[in-house]
């Protein structure tokens, strides 16, 4: 029998544990990059499953969620008839926050999940011990080339994501609800800096987020159980994880690019 | 200590020890795996390791690839101290080993050509031209040519590790582990790999190492047997010798009697106190 | 074949994403604007600007003529020191020009509109405006309202 206390030990030395070999684990990752420049194709392949597969969901997501700002801006705005405003609220939303958190969160069930499945089968179906034993380091070649390239495409995602959002808006905004369109745009411009908020927000934001879901979804294929059951848990692991992280240092982030402390 | 089964001189590629292990002691957290394993595989044999599931002769197979440490002893492969190696030499190596997984370990996402192509492409410089000589000549090798098209999950069990055997063949490599190849095969499909493995051993001069749990089919193709239960060997010889031998627990396992110093229950607490027992309340 | 067709789309990917920063920098960013920082600079000197920032327009007759380009408080004076870029094709202001802080809309962005002069020399770089008006403070302006109608209601009381 174990006490609440000895089970919270024991959960805390776990995840401390989970935390040093997740390290350790980027720090091989970082140190496996050197192999892609010999072999670029690899990335190519992957940029292709992480980027280009990922792009309707972007697309179409970003187009929503900008025109949904466009019609709840206008709503709200309409009452103090400051409508010619609406550009620079759909702007900032998308570039300081909603662009780079829903693309990350976006990317980790859409391409993070999947990245997750596939090295945890790899590794439950032997694949890597396999390719260890042929002498074929799987951190060079399965790994270091998934990994860049999801480092690559969530800030790419992110810039069309919110691209997209802003043209939603204005559509909403200008073409549909008849808001001035160089009001529109003359506003944004006035508002919308370009290294405090698209360097803050839409750059260094994702670049944060691409580390870090991509980051979550190797490691937790690499440490999955070779069972079914295991890869299945690590999958959700997956979203859970990169999930909660975005968010959390999407506060942090904010707190320290825009906060007043 | 164990006697050597072979002398030690070394000589033509074809003959002498190729892998030494001695004293090889290997524990996975409390689990005792091997305690004090000798053992000798001599080049251009099939060696086979027997026991029963659970005893960790693929851990052994590991441990040889040096994809894991011993906790102690000497594990020597053609010379080298595997444990030892730095990467780069264990690399070099393992190019000079083919593996056989028990699921075959195709790459699901490549063809049966690019499988077998991988280590080429990987360790060679050799044209497309020249890598596709090779390969085509290891798939008719394993019978597989006309099926190099096909994806992994189109092939049956049997042919994927056939897929798989071309694949760890395609280096030229001096020895080949078979990690249970006969496990969950059919009858036909057995009769093939014990064939092939026999003869690609005569042919391209390899020492093979087979670890099984299957008598029949080990016996009939092994020069050399080990029998390992408990983390130690207990018995080894060539298959007539052990057929023969008088050792109860050899005789269980090479006949596959049900019960004998095997038990064929798990430990448990008597029979008879369990079922009278009374539920606790 | 399979591969040229998957590096065409990787190509087109990468392309879209970085189309989409441009798009952003130069677009929506002030970095339609960094050019204006060319034109020439007058001065302002406020009571109180309220909300105005850096970059907000400067207008006049409702078209935009520059921008803010720098706020600062004068510790003498204790008044603001508003710095005013304006671009070099409108060099034909009358220097009695005079300034306000102005709003767009009820609560929406603070601009600062110029109202031309009748002079015949004209404003040049580091010229001052002379003529200010300062920001409508809401809460002054109510502060204002609730003393006038107290004093307005004190004699209808009286009778």
């Amino acid at each position: 029998m174990t006490g609440p206390l000895e089970r919270l030990g024991r959960w805390v030395l776990d995840r401390l544990t989970a935390l040093g070999r997740a390290n350790l684990f980027l720090l091989r990752l970082v140190g496996a990059l050197a192999f892609l420049v010999r072999r670029p194709g690899l990335l190519v392949r992957q940029l292709y499953a992480v980027g280009v597969l990922s792009l309707p969901i972007i697309l179409v997501s970003g187009l929503f969620v900008g025109m949904v700002l466009g019609l709840q801006g206008y709503a709200n705005l309409v009452d103090f008839g400051a409508t010619s405003s609406l550009g620079t609220v759909v702007a900032l939303s998308l570039i300081r926050e909603l662009g780079p958190v829903l693309t990350a969160l976006l990317y980790a069930g859409r391409a993070g999940s999947a990245l997750t499945a596939e090295i945890g089968l790899m590794k439950a179906t032997e694949q890597l011990a396999s390719m260890q034993m042929m002498a074929v380091d799987p951190f060079a070649r399965v790994l270091a080339p998934r990994f860049l390239a999801g480092f690559i495409a969530v800030p790419l995602l992110t810039a069309i994501f919110t691209a997209v959002g802003i043209l939603g808006g204005y559509w909403v905004a200008v073409v549909q609800l008849g808001v001035d369109g160089g009001a529109f745009w003359a506003q944004m411009q006035a508002r919308v800096l370009l290294w405090e908020d698209i360097g803050n927000g839409v750059a260094v934001k994702s670049v944060v987020f691409a580390l870090l879901a991509n980051w979550i979804a190797l490691f937790e294929g690499y440490e999955a159980h070779p069972t079914s059951e295991g890869v299945s848990l690590a999958t959700t692991q997956t979203v859970v994880a990169t999930s909660l992280a975005v968010l959390g240092g999407d506060f942090l982030l904010t707190a320290l690019m825009f906060g007043a402390w | 200590m164990l006697s050597s089964p072979l002398p030690a001189d070394a000589a033509p590629p074809c003959s002498g020890r190729l892998v030494t292990v001695r004293g090889l002691s290997f524990r996975r957290g409390e689990r005792v795996i091997f305690r004090d394993v000798d053992l000798d595989i001599p080049r251009g044999k099939v060696t086979a390791i027997m026991g029963p599931s659970g005893t960790g002769k693929t851990t052994l197979l590991r441990l040889l690839g040096g994809q894991l440490r011993p906790d102690a002893g000497l594990i020597e492969v053609d010379g080298l101290r595997v444990p030892e190696l730095g990467r780069r030499e264990l690399y070099q190596l393992r190019q000079r080993m083919g593996m056989l997984f028990q699921s075959g370990a195709l790459f699901t996402d490549l063809s049966v050509f690019d499988n077998v192509a991988f280590p080429l492409r990987e360790h060679t410089r050799l044209s497309e031209k020249l890598i596709r000589t090779l390969v085509l000549m290891k798939l008719e090798a394993v019978g597989l040519r006309g099926a190099r098209a096909l994806m992994p999950a189109e092939l049956s069990g049997g042919m994927a590790r056939r897929v798989a055997l071309a694949r760890a063949i395609a280096l030229d490599p001096m020895m080949v582990l078979y990690d249970e190849p006969f496990a969950g095969q059919d009858p036909i499909s057995m009769g093939v790999l014990t064939q092939l493995i026999r003869t690609l051993n005569d042919a391209l001069c390899l020492t093979s190492v087979i670890v099984s749990h299957d008598v029949k089919e080990t016996a009939a193709i092994a020069d050399y047997l080990y029998l390992l239960s408990d983390g130690q060997i207990v018995e080894h010889g060539t298959p007539g010798e052990l057929g023969r031998s008088a050792s109860p627990w050899v005789d269980q396992f090479m006949h596959a009697r049900p019960d004998g110093p095997m038990s064929f229950h798990y430990p448990a607490p008597p029979y008879e106190t369990e079922l009278l027992l009374r539920e606790p309340a | 074949m399979r591969q040229k067709h998957l590096e065409l789309l990787v190509g087109v990917f990468v392309a879209l994403g970085l189309a989409a920063f441009l798009l952003l920098a130069l677009k929506v960013s002030d970095l339609a604007h960094i050019g204006e920082d060319k034109g020439y600079r007058v001065t302002a000197r406020f009571e109180n600007i309220g909300g105005l920032k850096i970059r907000a327009p400067v207008t006049l007759g409702g078209v935009r003529i520059g921008r803010v380009a720098g706020i600062n408080l004068d510790p003498q004076t204790f008044e603001a020191l508003v710095t005013l870029a304006i671009e070099p094709q409108y060099d034909r202001l009358p220097s009695d020009s005079s300034a306000s802080i102005l709003t767009a809309g009820l609560l929406g962005e603070q601009y600062v509109g110029l109202e031309p002069g009748g002079m015949d020399d004209f404003l040049k770089n580091g010229s001052s405006l002379k003529l200010t008006q300062s920001a409508l403070v809401l809460e002054k302006l109510i502060g204002r309202m609730f003393t006038n109608a107290a004093q307005g209601e004190a004699p209808a009381k009286a009778p």
